[in-house]
């Protein structure tokens, strides 16, 4: 059976093209990843990092290719609650009136009953989550109230409660401080070791190297893919960014 | 002595009541207020409320149309009010025009068609009660369609309300957990079209706009908290209702332009006073609180 070749990838992406109204933001994108996996995405802005997740996330309709989650079609990754994704800070409205738990709350609402109503399994998946993050002093402190970092936790415990084997993160590590970067440092190794695959974008080439198996460079196609050790190089990076040099971007010991 | 009893609170709150049209004015702009109430808190959110002012003048010409085919006005109302958005989504998408100027350009070109239609097809539609609505002479099929319209689109509201919550604050998040993303899209829209259509009645097309941006921004001026913005939001509006309605019976004002003008003061006071979001910071005066 040919479904069976994909099952060993928690995420397969096959080709993917992805157009917004005729203007090429991806074309013949692939990437494999396994259960354990992280994945660094890395290029330029408007490289097509945001196109990449909205396409995995099925927040956009890729025009052409294959994406297979556990072997399956994103709509069933959907409904298994298979996929988190963690927002870049800008991307939310921290000015919404919500607080944290409400905020945390919402990765369950995917696995409730149409009036969203929590049974105490999702009271306590959200507590647990919360905890994890550290910021069960904060339960009901607005989101708007709360620092960049600590907006950035109530993301991921909401990936957490979802209990998603897949996360995707864009940007992770930008805006926050360190005690919130020490924190996703440490849940990211907990994380690999449950077993959940990653895939997270960053403008940071010091967090590739410390935590990523893999990288996938790209700019409106993939430049390179594969280990890191092998693929983050400078001639791919200098191609990644059009030819401009990694010393250039970040510094000569990068 | 006779003056005295006539100038009394309880006077002047019950002799009104006594009035059949004004009893049932209170009862269908209370009903309207709080449809129009409850939506507006999610199209504060989700940044409709020009989609709110293009939609509410859109359903002018299904209206008319459906007037003259002797069909619901609901019907005819949503139709144009869910095809307006669809036109100002297709002209966004295929032209380099900007968001903006397309819902002006539509919205006026659907109630400017409204208008011709009103003067050309021979009916007995008042375009002055469509455009400032009218209150106090409302039918009993109007009332019967407007209680109708008003409990379905509530309950509407109040089943998807936490989806909606979340469609509003981040959408991609509803998608990822397979949450039908187009459904609360267009659950919203409809919404928005069968309040525009209640709206019209009671304060007309022109002002039902307010109706469904004032209360919502007045909340979020009062509380961090969403339900607690939709409590707040809905109470503001149908107490600016009943405040203007009574100033229009005891001044003789234009009915749909007090009820207005009481929710712009009510913002205006949330504006200035609101407790952490006001001007003068109410609670700060009280207790040194930042």
């Amino acid at each position: 059976m040919e479904t069976t070749n994909y099952q060993n990838f928690r995420i397969d992406a096959e080709n993917i093209c992805v157009d917004y109204n005729g203007k090429v933001a991806l074309y013949d994108a692939n990437l494999r990843l396994k259960p354990g996996q992280i994945c660094g995405l890395v290029g330029m802005n408007g490289a097509g990092k945001t196109t990449f997740f909205n396409a995995l996330t099925g927040f956009v309709k890729i025009s052409k290719g294959k994406i297979r989650i556990n072997g399956e079609s994103l709509r069933s990754a959907q409904k298994d609650q298979t996929i988190a994704y963690v927002p870049q800070n800008e991307g939310i409205d921290s000015q919404f009136p919500i607080n944290v738990w409400d905020v945390v709350m919402m990765g369950r609402y995917g696995s409730m009953n149409i009036l969203r109503c929590p049974r105490e399994s999702d009271v306590q998946a959200v507590k647990d989550a919360i905890a994890r993050v550290d910021l069960t002093d904060h339960l009901s402190t607005p989101i708007g109230n709360l620092s960049g970092g600590q907006r950035k936790r109530t993301f991921l415990a909401r990936a957490i409660a979802q209990r998603a084997s897949i996360l995707l993160l864009d940007e992770p590590f930008a805006g926050v401080d360190i005690r919130t970067e020490k924190l996703i440092s440490e849940l990211f190794i907990q994380f690999k070791n449950e077993g959940k695959t990653i895939l997270l974008s960053t403008h940071d080439m010091i967090h590739v190297r410390e935590f990523c198996d893999l990288v996938l460079l790209i700019n409106k196609t993939v430049v390179a893919y594969g280990e890191t050790s092998e693929v983050f190089t400078p001639e791919n990076i200098t191609t990644t960014f059009g030819g401009i040099s990694p010393d250039f971007l970040f510094g000569p010991e990068s | 002595m006779e003056l005295c009893s006539f100038l009394t609170l309880d006077s002047l709150i019950k002799d009104p009541l006594a009035h059949n049209f004004m009893r049932k004015a209170l009862l269908m702009s209370s009903l309207v207020a709080a449809v129009c109430g409850f939506l507006s808190s999610y199209l504060t959110l989700k940044g409709w409320a020009l989609m709110g002012d293009a939609v509410s003048h859109s359903v002018m010409p299904g209206v008319v149309v459906a007037y003259a085919l002797g069909l619901p006005f609901s019907l005819g109302a949503f139709i144009f009010g869910v095809g307006s958005v669809a036109l100002i989504g297709f002209i966004k998408q295929k032209s380099r025009v900007k968001e903006d100027t397309v819902i002006g350009l539509v919205f006026t070109g659907f109630f400017a068609l409204g208008i011709v239609l009103v003067s050309k097809i021979k009916s007995n539609i008042d375009l002055h009660s469509i455009l400032f609505g009218s209150p106090l002479g409302i039918s009993l099929s109007d009332v019967k369609q407007t209680i109708f319209i008003s409990l379905l689109v509530v309950m509407l509201l109040s089943i998807f309300r936490k989806d909606l919550m979340l469609y509003c604050f981040d959408p991609r998040h509803a998608k990822t957990v397979g949450i039908n993303v187009f459904f609360l899209h267009y659950l919203l829209l409809t919404c928005l079209s069968l309040a525009a259509v209640v709206g019209l009645q009671s304060v007309g097309i022109i002002l039902v706009v307010a109706m469904l941006i004032t209360p919502g921004a007045t909340a979020y001026l009062l509380t961090d908290k969403f339900d607690n913005m939709t409590i707040i939001s809905v109470l503001s509006a149908i107490i600016s209702s009943l405040i203007g309605i009574y100033f229009s019976f005891w001044f003789d004002l234009e009915t749909g332009g007090s009820i207005v003008l009481a929710q712009t003061f009510i913002f205006l006071f949330a504006f200035l006073f609101a407790p952490r979001y006001g001007i003068f910071k109410l609670k700060k005066l009280f207790t040194g609180y930042k």
